[in-house]
């Protein structure tokens, strides 16, 4: 069946205004937050239910067309990239927080709230929702589950599985099921663990009980200034050798800050070589004593200039600077590749000098702005867009920075996803017989394989097909859904 | 089985095969071999002997939770891993250890101690500073290996502050039933490349293939504990009492409740770490709290962390212990439930746990008779299925508790669901068909009989 002729079924499970056929219109969704990869949908559904997503599914299983889920867009690795010869079903719709329960520090809501709603609505009663990935005013938790979102804060309070205890999802054949039952500890298989973090490949999540986190008696924020990423990068391994677990430690190196600067004037310390920002929270006696600690760690470590600031305002200028650096970095170049690759902390000075090698001998400038706490590095690479030549280079570059992750014993992608962006690096972190064994999983959830096909896994078998061994034809590649190669 | 060629095949496949004693039985089930392997390598080489001879094999390590679970369907060889006792890479800088699964948890602890980290999981000893767990009906003495606690998804008091092993587990190798061996996730604590498997094994109960190694975040040794004890004559004013402490913002690790029978006093203790000053400071704002009649202390009251805390519940093997989880708002409706339950069926459970976090622990003595143990448990399920959620709207998950019954003597074993009704079974069983599909990887002992 084609998708076109869906579209009456699916006017009738959505009604008019829930389904998308304009061409014109279609192309809004051809991407989301990684704009190198484009791909209009054949069709776009809104559904406002769990009934109708599970109707919508169902029908996509029956006549074999595949179907990618999107939430608000701004997955960074492409995973809610359009099929083109598919169904795109956005939850944006489904915004609804169901509930609130404070004693039990649970709240259930719908895919399509955003992140930072689920924390207002949960302020009054003392508390918030820990996972803040930096787009958190529009993304939504629907697309934080697919994705384990981090954010800065995951270095104490942790990703988003940390923080998701059941999940209501429609199945890829089109049945609505509960996964855990909100405990976090419901008997079975953790489902509700390995389901979040698959990048929307295992079934489209409806509904999500996630755990709620008091909020801390007394939150500060020190920013140091150092000569270089590297004294920056000493204090980092000394702060956390010492035992201390501040709630962020984030890191920009001089590039990002210029970008900064002229953006939004955060006024840093003028010349510094790099910024450090360590945020403590916790209870008030713990963080006086972690904050006078870091300070004193910093100065041993070079630091050039320490501000601290404990009250909401202030603690937002310090923020300012880092939480513009990406959009800043724009205003300097035509375009530039985020990159999300991750190695051990103590690995930090010596990654970060290998890098600055790298561009240098490249002549392509690389912004530096990233997560030092977990090692969780954000390169930008700049380049001009108008240049084939540069665009190639800062690919090149792009590249050779996770394979510098993937020497030093780290990862391809610490919070953005694998998606369509970086399956091709899959084998360089994992052998043949992981990524099978992972398909595995894949296939339990969707045999058919038509829940967001072709994103992190680089040409995966076919379920059900033995490695080495051809019984014929597959049935999916028989009847045209799939090829094989 | 095909006979006498096996153990030949065993043997070609590892250097430590020996035929099965008593002491080897399963929940009741005697192996016929028992094999230790070495290596990833070796573990593989038998796994794939066995699925050719069509063997269905238990893993195990220390055995203290051996008894675990269902009983295994089939047992035909039992495969140690205590000879995978190697600490592979403590990155102290990165908070990070590898380690072989059949290293224990004990001499894991000391390992990490001396670089002042922990892995903060309450196992063997407890928190620092000399509190004590007991291991519940534990088959064996001993200090439970990393790969068991792993594979039981087990955890105690501080699950509240620091989680379960799923939660501190960044990377784990294993062998499926055919001697593939597999890896994923990594030993960086942020890495969301590939599926992550290790949240499927942890708590798999040895179903999905052996667990050869792991890689956890740490956590640093707190610079102080302190505890703030309370009792309490009735359960009501017990419950508001976690609820007050688990509401405050002073950041507490563990909330224990105690109550070792139905109209015994109530004991409620809060453990508190992290910097000597701030500890006292907040141990004396939490026994405001905690209302009137409270103590501090440096070192754990005697019941912390122990899931059989009754005067009269017997030895540990004659012991029923049942674990209960629930949304925390529902902690007075959940004891209600088992009080009601338990005055059905004339019997009176100690309870015990962690009650912040949603988890307790029913302990029924050697006295109470198997059939009245059965009854409890059917309504105790029952009465869990039909608590009123603590808010407004029935969109939440359908069902938001659950008792699973943690080990038990043979005789209660037998005449009841181990694991009761459990959601997306159908789902589970897909799996266990992909991961396994000869069935042979501890077949019966979980869920739904997988």
């Amino acid at each position: 069946m084609t998708v076109q002729a869906m579209v009456p079924r699916m006017t009738e499970i959505c009604g008019r205004d829930g389904v998308v056929t304009d061409p014109a219109e279609l192309r809004t969704y051809e991407c989301d937050g990684l704009t190198s990869h484009r791909s209009a949908p054949a069709l776009v559904v809104l559904p406002e239910t769990a009934e109708q997503v599970a109707a919508i599914v169902t029908e996509c299983a029956r006549a074999g067309v595949p179907f990618v889920a999107r939430g608000s867009g701004t997955g960074l690795s492409g995973g809610a990239l359009p099929h083109a010869d598919g169904v795109l079903i956005v939850t944006s719709r489904m915004r609804k927080i169901i509930a609130i329960d404070p004693v039990s520090q649970r709240a259930i809501v719908e895919p399509g709230v955003t992140n930072l709603a689920v924390s207002t609505a949960a302020r009054p009663y003392g508390y918030f929702y820990a996972p803040d990935p930096s787009s958190q005013v529009v993304c939504s938790v629907g697309g934080n589950v697919a994705e384990n979102s981090g954010g800065a804060h995951c270095l104490k309070h942790g990703f988003t599985v940390h923080h998701v205890t059941g999940l209501q999802i429609v199945t890829p054949a089109g049945e609505l099921t509960w996964l855990g039952d909100g405990t976090g500890a419901a008997p079975g298989y953790d489902l509700v663990g390995a389901f979040t973090g698959s990048e929307g490949t295992l079934g489209i999540v409806t509904k999500i009980v996630v755990k709620l986190t008091r909020i801390p008696q007394v939150i500060t924020t020190l920013l140091a200034a150092f000569e270089t990423t590297g004294a920056g990068g000493a204090a980092v391994s000394a702060i956390i050798g010492a035992g201390i677990l501040p709630a962020a430690i984030e890191m920009m190196d001089a590039l990002a800050i210029e970008a900064a600067e002229a953006a939004v004037a955060c006024h840093y310390p003028p010349g510094a070589g790099a910024v450090l920002i360590v945020e403590l929270d916790g209870p008030e006696a713990d963080v006086r004593r972690d904050s006078a600690a870091v300070r004193e760690l910093c100065r041993q470590a070079g630091c050039t200039e320490i501000r601290e600031a404990d009250d909401p305002a202030e603690r937002a200028v310090i923020w300012a600077g880092r939480k513009s650096a990406f959009a800043a970095v724009g205003r300097i170049c035509s375009a530039y590749i985020v990159q999300d690759g991750v190695v051990p902390r103590t690995a930090l000075g010596e990654v970060l000098d290998k890098i600055a090698a790298l561009a240098e001998a490249s002549g392509v400038r690389v912004a530096n702005v990233f997560h030092a706490g977990d090692g969780n590095l954000h390169p930008l690479v700049l380049y001009n867009d108008a240049s084939p030549r540069e665009a190639a280079a800062a690919e090149e570059v792009s590249g050779a920075i996770l394979d510098l992750c993937i020497q030093h014993g780290g990862s391809i992608t610490g919070e953005h996803g694998v998606g369509m962006d970086k399956s091709r690096y899959m084998p360089k972190m994992f052998s043949a017989d992981d990524l099978a064994t992972m398909q595995l999983l894949r296939c339990a959830f969707d045999p058919a394989g038509l829940c967001n096909p072709g994103k992190i896994f680089p040409t995966p078998r076919l379920c059900g097909e033995v490695p080495g061994v051809r019984r014929g034809v597959h049935p999916l590649a028989a009847s045209g859904q799939a090829e094989q190669f | 089985m095909t006979g006498a060629s096996v153990p030949g095949a065993l043997a070609r496949a590892c250097r430590a095969v020996r035929p099965a004693g008593p002491r080897d039985a399963v929940a009741g089930v005697m192996p016929a071999w028992v094999a230790s392997p070495d290596s990833a390598d070796e573990a593989s080489a038998l796994l794939a002997a066995a699925t050719e001879h069509e063997l269905a094999v238990v893993p195990r390590g220390s055995g203290t939770r051996i008894a675990w679970g269902a009983p295994p369907s089939r047992c035909d060889l039992v495969l140690d891993t205590l000879r995978l006792d190697r600490v592979l890479e403590h990155a102290a800088g990165d908070l990070v250890v590898r380690v072989q699964a059949g290293v224990t948890m004990r001499r894991l602890a000391e390992v990490l101690a001396a670089a002042g980290q922990q892995l903060a999981l309450d196992e063997p000893a407890g928190p620092p500073n000399g509190a004590r767990v007991a291991l519940p009906n534990g088959a064996r003495a001993g200090s439970p290996t990393v790969g068991g606690m792993l594979a039981t998804g087990a955890a105690g008091p501080r699950r509240l502050r620091y989680g379960t092993p799923r939660d501190l587990v960044i990377g784990i190798t294993v062998v499926r039933s055919d001697g593939t061996v597999a890896k994923s996730g990594g030993k960086v604590v942020k890495n969301v490349a590939g599926y992550d498997l290790g949240k499927l094994y942890a708590g798999s109960y040895g179903t999905l293939g052996l667990i050869t190694e792991a890689t956890f975040r740490l956590h640093p040794l707190p610079a102080a504990t302190g505890f703030v004890t309370a009792g309490y004559a009735g359960t009501p004013a017990a419950t508001r009492a976690v609820a007050a402490a688990a509401a405050s913002d002073l950041a507490p690790a563990a909330i224990e409740i105690d109550r070792p029978g139905r109209d015994a006093m109530v004991r409620v203790a809060v453990l508190l770490e992290g910097d000597p000053a701030g500890v006292s400071e907040r141990a004396a704002q939490m026994r405001g709290v905690l209302g009137a009649g409270t103590a501090t202390s440096d070192t754990a009251p005697p019941w912390w962390g122990a899931v059989s805390p009754g005067e009269h519940t017997g030895s540990p093997a004659e012991r029923t212990v049942i674990r209960i989880s629930f949304w925390a708002g529902a902690l007075p409706g959940v004891l209600d439930a088992i009080d009601t339950s338990a005055s059905a069926a004339g019997l009176d459970p100690a309870v015990a746990g962690s009650a912040a976090a949603g988890v307790l622990h029913a302990v029924l003595g050697a006295g109470a008779a198997p059939d009245a143990v059965a009854q409890f448990l059917a309504d105790l399920r029952e009465a869990l299925a039909g608590l009123e959620p603590g808010f407004a709207g029935g969109e939440g998950p359908p069902a938001r508790a659950s008792a699973v019954v943690v080990s038990a003597p043979a005789a209660v074993r037998d005449i009841v669901d181990v694991w009761g009704p459990v959601p997306a079974l159908s789902l589970m069983r897909a799996l266990k068909d992909q991961f396994d599909p000869g069935h042979v990887m501890s077949p019966g002992r979980f869920a739904g009989g997988i």
